[in-house]
């Protein structure tokens, strides 16, 4: 018999905020030492009470905007009871019965075609902290606690472990390009619900669940061996399965039972009194709405209709800062793929020398515009473009006041140029004759003396037409 | 037996309860389970008095986390025969001129009310709950113990107002706590249930009491309404929950006491809490967490929420008629000391007396050995009826 399988997902992500979700601690992320990001709130001190960051509620609903779900006008929070000593309050606060996002789809494009994922909800909660275990003593390291999350629940949609791998690569790409989260290692972790049914069977196996995993190769692994599991439970009666949380063991590959004492708790949820329902009303949606980054489908078939290649697309919405000043630069007028050749190859080069990645890129979109401009004009050439270009990244001095004071702009004429070609075909008789004896390197070496001798000023292209010619002649 | 846990100044003329955090201070609600604790702030209400230079005398003695009847519980004071209140007996003795408590389950109300003094519960939302060790949010209230209506006018005036820092503090302007509104032409209901309920001697007190408002010119009259029962469960269930929820903070891991013997982390949670927490307190964490539990939740937890609105429509029904409710505190004119495996049942059956205001949020005024009820934000028609029979004179 061919079997299926049933997959649910459960993603917990990070949100990239300032502050934690009911404190003003910065996120741990800011954090140096154990304990660096914590306050009396986030300790769960008497007294203190949680006060709602604006921005979660923002990110969240970004989120479930680009996951195209129903945005809920009034949210709730819920308090959830257990006790662990890196829960400070010994509940976690979250929401139970009005999440803020409901009805979501997502369409996946997998190598059997599309495939819609729906989304049963996203809520907003709270970290935990981090127990360290040193020798036979345990420490507790608060700097998680509180930090933002969202937590993604999907319905049993997924019939493959490639699907999945599509899903969250796909989260993980929004996200990062909607300013959601930097889902770095570890900001993203999954709880994969796993049945399966004979093909063609519209009733559902044994669920089981499989707890907490950080990295998408061990999801996939966990999903292919417990599918497995389970066929094999059905087929050769191997085992019998029951309902029951698994956690996934790296070192084996396997799925393991976990202790019926770690999963049968009563969470006893109930409202709580310290948070006042969150009310979104039309006029905070739209002002959310208008500051959300174009969809990254949308966004990635634009690039290419201008004819930017597939990798410069994957830089660029991978890139949030690049990808926004190209989008910038193109609103002033300058062309796409050109644009994008100067970002992702001449600011990219700049950031490199100086020990940077494209990520740390502080460039004005007026400045670009301004160098792109001058260049695609024929006021200055393309190395000079590119030195304007390397001044204003590692100074900030203004691009046309930088050219005016190096002569960038002062375009040799035709006959200057021959004049200065002829000069140094004289002064190189060694390389000349090097070239005539079919030395090709010979020929850029007297290109680069005839751009020494112009100081830049002449338009390189008519440079190497003027020198072809003149050799040609030779 | 001392009236302060910890005292702080000759000079004070404030004095706050062990539930209000003093920056730097023990502050242990009355529980061994917090000992040793010192916060890292002050109350907000504690510093907004500050800042108007006036000084806290010290903290005084709660009974465990306030859930007692008028503080005979507390881990740190000793047994007494009489029970009366510490901040309230500090008032009436006039060694401070108000005092700072916390209205979780009508402690204060029923202590000002044996001692003769004044305590109002205003406004659900006036005073910031920002360092208050809470147990019960959605009803717990700082509120003024004074020897007239005049000085808690004033303290409230100090005290109430918008606080960012708590996110269930109201967002008004301005608060009115005048005592000397017309009383003529107010209209008092004396609730029938309430008065059956109530000892001969309290009966008495209230009937007197309505007397002397109509000698002021207010019209008062008996009425009929059986919400006090349903609202007194309702919020014993509410408040139960919360607070079970809310002190499960206290583990013997971060802070307070821990339990000397233990092999392991659970051993570590149960035997401090065995040691930390009074009978009662263990009485109503079992009872909160009982009707927070899966198959309890709907009928328990679920059906006082729906109580908790219904009875607030219909209180609001009442008080079209009427400008206040006046009702006994407490149901004895006196308390004797008792077991306190009798705790739990007790302070739920004098509660009958003071949990409306608790579960919807309407203020309440002691005084003179009886309780004004009244409209949410109505504090200054409760401090002017108060107000007019103290101006007229006569003891009980
Ligand atoms: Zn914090």
């Amino acid at each position: 018999m061919r079997y299926e399988m049933v997959v649910g997902l459960e993603t917990h992500v990070e949100l990239s905020t300032n502050s934690k979700i009911f404190c003003s601690c910065g996120g741990h992320s800011a954090a140096k030492e154990p304990n660096d990001c914590v306050c009396p709130a986030c300790c769960g001190m008497p007294g203190m009470l949680p006060v709602m960051n604006k921005r979660v509620v923002e990110l969240a609903v970004t989120a479930g905007l680009m996951l195209n779900c129903e945005i809920s006008r009034y949210t709730t929070f819920d308090k959830k009871n257990y006790y662990y000593p890196d829960l400070p309050c010994s509940y976690q606060i979250t929401q139970l019965n009005h999440p803020i996002c409901t009805n979501g789809c997502v369409t996946l494009k997998t190598t059997s075609g599309e495939r819609d994922i729906h989304i049963k909800q996203i809520h907003m909660e709270e970290d935990a902290g981090k127990l360290v275990h040193v020798g036979k003593a345990s420490y507790i390291d608060f700097n998680r606690t509180s930090v933002p999350l969202i937590e993604i629940v999907t319905q049993p949609d997924f019939r493959s472990a490639e699907e999945v791998l599509v899903y969250l690569n796909k989260l993980k790409t929004m996200f990062r390009s909607g300013g959601i989260s930097e889902c770095e290692e570890g900001a993203m972790r999954c709880d994969v619900n796993v049945s399966v049914r004979p093909e063609g069977s519209t009733e559902f196996g044994v669920r089981t669940e499989i707890k907490n995993m950080a990295s998408f190769e061990s999801i996939e692994r966990a999903i292919r061996y417990e599918v497995q599991r389970h066929i094999d439970a059905i087929e050769f009666e191997t085992e019998e399965l029951v309902q029951e949380t698994r956690r996934f063991d790296e070192a084996s590959g396997k799925t393991f039972a976990m202790r019926n004492k770690e999963t049968a708790a009563d969470y006893r949820y109930f409202p709580d009194a310290n948070l006042m329902p969150v009310i979104i009303d039309e006029e905070w949606l739209e002002e959310i709405k208008a500051k959300m980054p174009a969809a990254i489908d949308e966004k990635a078939d634009y690039y290419r209709e201008a004819g930017i290649s597939e990798k410069e697309i994957d830089m660029l919405i991978h890139n949030h800062n690049a990808g926004e000043l190209l989008d910038r630069v193109v609103a002033l007028g300058c062309d796409a793929k050109g644009a994008a050749g100067w970002i992702l190859t001449d600011c990219a080069g700049i950031l490199r020398k100086n020990g940077k990645l494209l990520g740390d890129l502080e460039l004005g979109a007026k400045d670009l515009a301004a160098i792109i401009k001058m260049v695609d004009d024929g006021r200055v050439n393309r190395m000079s473009g590119r030195k304007i270009l390397t001044a204003v990244m590692e100074t900030g001095v203004d691009p046309a006041a930088y050219c005016r004071e190096n002569a960038l702009d002062a375009q040799a004429d035709r006959a200057t140029v021959e004049r200065v070609i002829d000069t140094v075909l004289n002064e190189n008789a060694k390389a000349l004759e090097d070239y005539r004896n079919g030395k090709v390197k010979a020929k850029q070496a007297l290109f680069g003396a005839c751009m020494k001798a112009l100081k830049n000023t002449a338009d390189t292209a008519l440079i190497r037409e003027l020198l072809d010619e003149r050799l040609s002649q030779c | 037996m001392s009236d302060y846990v910890v005292k702080l100044s000759d000079q004070g003329t404030v004095a706050v309860d062990d539930t209000i955090l003093v920056k730097g201070v023990q502050a242990a609600a009355g529980s061994r389970i917090l000992e040793g604790f010192r916060p890292l702030f002050s109350a907000e209400a504690v510093t907004r008095l500050e800042k108007k230079g006036y000084v806290v005398s010290g903290k005084t003695q709660v009974g465990e986390f306030g859930l007692d009847l008028v503080g005979e519980f507390s881990y740190y004071a000793d047994k007494e025969e009489e029970l009366t209140g510490a901040a309230a007996g500090l008032v009436s003795r006039g060694a401070v001129k108000a005092a700072l408590g916390v209205d979780l389950n009508g402690a204060p109300r029923r202590a000002a009310a044996l001692s003769g003094v004044d305590f109002l519960k205003p406004t659900y939302g006036t005073v910031s709950r920002y360092g208050v060790i809470s147990c019960a949010a959605s009803g717990e209230q700082i509120g003024v113990y004074a020897g007239n209506v005049e000085s808690i006018g004033e303290i409230m005036g100090v005290i109430a107002g918008h606080d960012g820092k708590d996110g269930t503090s109201l967002r008004e302007e301005s608060y009115d706590y005048r005592t000397d509104l017309a009383v003529r032409g107010k209209k008092v209901c004396i609730v029938r249930e309430l008065l059956d309920r109530a000892d001969g001697e309290v009966r008495g007190r209230v009937e007197a009491y309505g007397e002397k408002l109509r000698k002021n010119g207010a019209a008062v009259e008996e009425v009929s309404c059986d919400l006090f029962e349903t609202a007194n469960t309702a919020w014993q269930i509410l408040m139960d929950a919360e607070t079970c929820n809310n002190v499960s903070r206290y583990d013997g891991v971060k802070f307070g006491h821990r339990a000397a013997e233990y092999k392991n982390i659970d051993e570590l949670y149960v035997n401090t809490r065995t040691e930390g927490f009074n009978f009662l307190t263990k009485a109503v964490i079992l009872y909160g967490s009982d009707v927070l539990s899966k198959g309890r939740y709907e009928d328990c937890y679920g059906k006082s929420l729906k109580v908790r609105r219904v009875v607030a429509e219909r209180f609001a029904e009442l008080m079209k008629d009427y400008d206040a409710v006046l009702a006994p505190a407490c149901g004895k004119a006196a308390y004797k000391a008792y077991d306190i495996r009798d705790a739990f049942e007790t302070v739920f059956q004098e509660s009958v007396f003071t949990s409306v205001p608790n579960l919807t949020g309407i203020p309440a005024l002691a005084c003179g050995g009886v309780q004004l009820m009244g409209k949410a934000l109505n504090e200054s028609v409760l401090l002017s009826l108060a107000g007019s029979v103290e101006r007229a004179g006569g003891s009980l």
